[in-house]
């Protein structure tokens, strides 16, 4: 009689061959927060151990490129700013660039660089990609700080930047390119289990795409000089993330609701797509990596 | 009667073999081309049985083929097979790290493995850090980590270096550190591989030590894969036997040990010879067998009791002293002890042609547990000379029956060493 009562379906969970299409966790995910927290602990703590720098090294490699971009594109290629200092502008671009950037290579690389822990136990898996998208999120605060600094530096010195009304949407559009990098990272990840191909692709794509961003530039100038073209850095939802970026901070551009739309609806396709396409890999990875 | 807490259903895995990459994106094609048509995988029909040894057809192979077992709670179940059988295969798709192709398991407990101590530890992050990480993958909460964590510290030994970096740690410290974390685990159903092995003689004692407290004492459903057979005889209760992906039996420890060991080895405690390979000229072996005090032939004997070998044979020409010989050889082929026919009725007769059969007792608390290998051997002495001689005649299995046990008294845990004599103790009070 007891027997029967206790072999009915009350299973506290069921592995099969193949998880739905969209069976994101949460409640799991949640379980493990614990975790999530300490592989951001990780993340951040041990990447600059035993360096002279430490956490220096967060800062000098934005003022570097912008630099550099400032030489080059600016004074030597002359690409105009409009009244923003170039300096400035090149900064805000790679501080949120790099973000996405990051965000994105090092989710790519989730199986790949795991394989010998997620080889052993069970967690979900999709705690590392978030952990990686929130550890970098730390990096970029700090990335922010410089900026700060540089603003402030520039408007104390009569610069003609300001903040605006929208700049309080700043935060929302960090994480549009958190987002559209774990998104595009999850589906990177999980092809490249298979197909070691896309590893060497990101590596130069990542360039590639940098170009087309926006990230040293202003959209109108591209606008104008190579009108043909104009749509793959028009439609591309970073050069509009970078831009709208540049806006809230150095009150530069415009912002286009429409676009904006448009961004959000972009980056929801693909974040949804993201996790369908970890979900699907994350079971049997083992296997093939 | 106990509730399944466990229950695995038509089970299958499938691997591909050789290099996955060229015809990997074709193999996917044609497989999604079946499925938007709404047919099979193609792929999966063509699966070959999962024999390493022999070269097969198929780029694919069935590592696990339609598994059906239920486990109750609080059984410690172990899973025995050659290398190859498909024991890792299950505990990794049980332990959520790879899923199945087909087939389903049921739980109504949460599962832990133990496939290998120390699974993410950062070489960078201090001793304590480590045991928080560790604990995290393992799926504790950190209010959990917290609260057990002077107890882990102290089981581990590692007081000193708490705060280093383990990159600093001895390889025998860091293995410490994270079997400390593991043996905090607690989850209902534990999953063990026998990786676990691994370490030195102390290691493995707390380790094992640990295991029996987990299984005995705390009531914990435990799965235990294992080559070591005196483990799984002394751990488990009931034991599944896989081989080439497929469950061969399922049942009681013992018989599954021995029918492992039978159809290993090719012997059981008995051993007859029809052939033309049993002897020479002068002798020919009939059979030989292990047997208890009544003349039972018996597979698995208790060290508490007396055990008798038998050996029958043919004296073929006449007129020679034949004498039998035996070896006695444990599990890792250590040789036990041999012994020569000596003080028997007919030791010194120069035997007739006819057929004999000789017995030697070995008394009882004298071999240890575990399998017990015989050899036999048909000799003269003057001039000395073999007339047959077999390593491996015939096998058969000493358990220690731990409950009652006088050579443990009151200990349960491990028991090393090749015999296990009984021995005259003496302890007195001296002074007050």
């Amino acid at each position: 009689m007891k027997d029967n009562i206790i072999d009915t379906d009350d299973w506290l969970f069921e592995i099969t061959p193949k998880n739905k299409l969209l069976s994101l966790n949460l409640k799991e995910v949640w379980q493990y927060r614990d975790l999530l927290m300490l592989f951001v602990k990780r993340d951040v703590v041990t990447v600059y151990k035993q360096t002279i720098l430490g956490p220096l090294w967060y800062l000098i490699q934005p003022l570097f490129t912008s630099v550099i971009f400032t030489l080059i594109f600016n004074n030597v290629a002359n690409i105009s700013t409009g009244s923003v200092p170039p300096f400035l502008f090149n900064l805000a671009g790679i501080t949120i660039w790099n973000y996405f950037k990051e965000c994105l290579t090092a989710t790519s690389n989730t199986f790949t660089s795991n394989a010998g822990i997620f080889g052993k136990v069970y967690f979900p898996r999709i705690i590392m990609p978030f952990s990686i998208v929130i550890s970098n999120l730390l990096k970029f605060g700090i990335q922010l700080f410089i900026f700060i600094a540089f603003f402030i530096y520039y408007y104390v010195n009569g610069a003609s930047i300001s903040l605006n009304k929208f700049t309080f949407l700043f935060p929302f559009m960090v994480l549009i390119m958190g987002m559209l990098g774990l998104g595009l990272g999850m589906i990177i990840s999980s092809m490249v289990t298979k197909y070691r191909d896309l590893k060497i692709l990101i590596g130069f794509g990542m360039q590639l795409l940098m170009y087309i961003s926006a990230v040293m530039y202003p959209v109108s100038f591209f606008v104008e000089k190579l009108p043909k073209y104009a749509w793959i850095v028009e439609y591309n939802p970073l050069s509009f993330v970078i831009e709208t970026v540049r806006f809230m901070l150095l009150n530069t551009g415009k912002f286009n609701i429409s676009m904006f739309i448009y961004a959000i609806s972009i980056t929801v396709i693909i974040l949804i797509s993201g996790i369908v396409i970890f979900n699907r890999a994350e079971k049997n990875f083992i296997d093939t990596v | 009667m106990k509730n399944t807490i466990l229950k695995i259903e038509n089970l299958s895995k499938q691997y591909r073999l050789g290099n996955v990459g060229t015809g990997t994106i074709s193999h996917d094609l044609n497989r999604w081309w079946h499925k938007v048509r709404g047919k099979e995988d193609p792929f999966l029909k063509i699966g070959e049985v999962n024999d390493r040894a022999t070269k097969g057809t198929s780029d694919y192979v069935w590592a696990l083929k339609d598994i059906n077992f239920e486990v109750k709670q609080g059984e410690v179940l172990g899973i025995i097979g050659k290398n190859g059988a498909g024991k890792s295969t299950l505990l990794k798709i049980l332990s959520k790290v790879t899923g199945p192709t087909t087939g389903s398991i049921k739980s109504r407990g949460r599962i832990a493995s133990l496939l290998e101590v120390g699974t993410g530890f950062h070489p960078e992050l201090t001793g304590r850090e480590n045991i928080y990480l560790n604990g995290a993958i393992l799926g504790m909460t950190k209010a959990e980590i917290n609260a057990k964590l002077d107890e882990i510290v102290e089981f581990s030994g590692c007081e000193r270096y708490i705060d280093t970096p383990v990159k600093r740690y001895s390889s025998g410290m860091t293995v410490r550190l994270a079997f400390s974390v593991a043996a905090f685990l607690e989850p209902d159903i534990l999953v063990i591989d026998e990786v676990l092995a691994v370490g030195d003689a102390e290691f493995q004692k707390k380790a094992i030590g640990k295991m029996q407290d987990i299984s005995k004492g705390e009531g914990r459903t435990v799965l235990f894969v294992s080559h070591n057979m005196d483990a799984v005889l002394r751990l488990c209760n009931t034991a599944i036997l896989l081989k080439n992906g497929e469950i061969v039996k399922h049942g009681l420890t013992t018989e599954i040990v021995e029918f492992y060991l039978n159809s290993e080895f090719g012997t059981s405690s008995i051993k007859e010879w029809n052939d033309a390979q049993n002897g020479n000229s002068v002798a020919k072996i009939k059979y030989v067998k292990a047997h208890d005090k009544d003349f039972i032939r018996k597979e698995n004997f208790l060290i508490t009791e007396e055990i008798g070998i038998t050996m029958c044979y043919i004296a073929v020409e006449g007129k020679k002293k034949i004498h039998s010989a035996f070896n006695f050889y444990n599990s890792s082929g250590v040789n036990i002890f041999d012994t020569h026919e000596n003080n028997t009725d007919l030791y010194f007769e120069k035997k007739d042609k006819g057929i004999y059969e000789t017995t030697v007792w070995i008394p009882k608390n004298i071999l240890s547990e575990g399998i017990i290998i015989v050899g036999v051997a048909l000799v003269t002495h003057d001039p000395f000379e073999i007339h047959f001689h077999q390593r491996e005649a015939i096998v058969f299995n000493m358990i220690d029956n731990i409950s009652n046990s006088p050579t443990r008294g009151e200990y349960v845990g491990d028991l090393p060493g090749i015999i296990r004599p009984l021995l005259k103790w003496q302890s007195v009070k001296i002074k007050l």
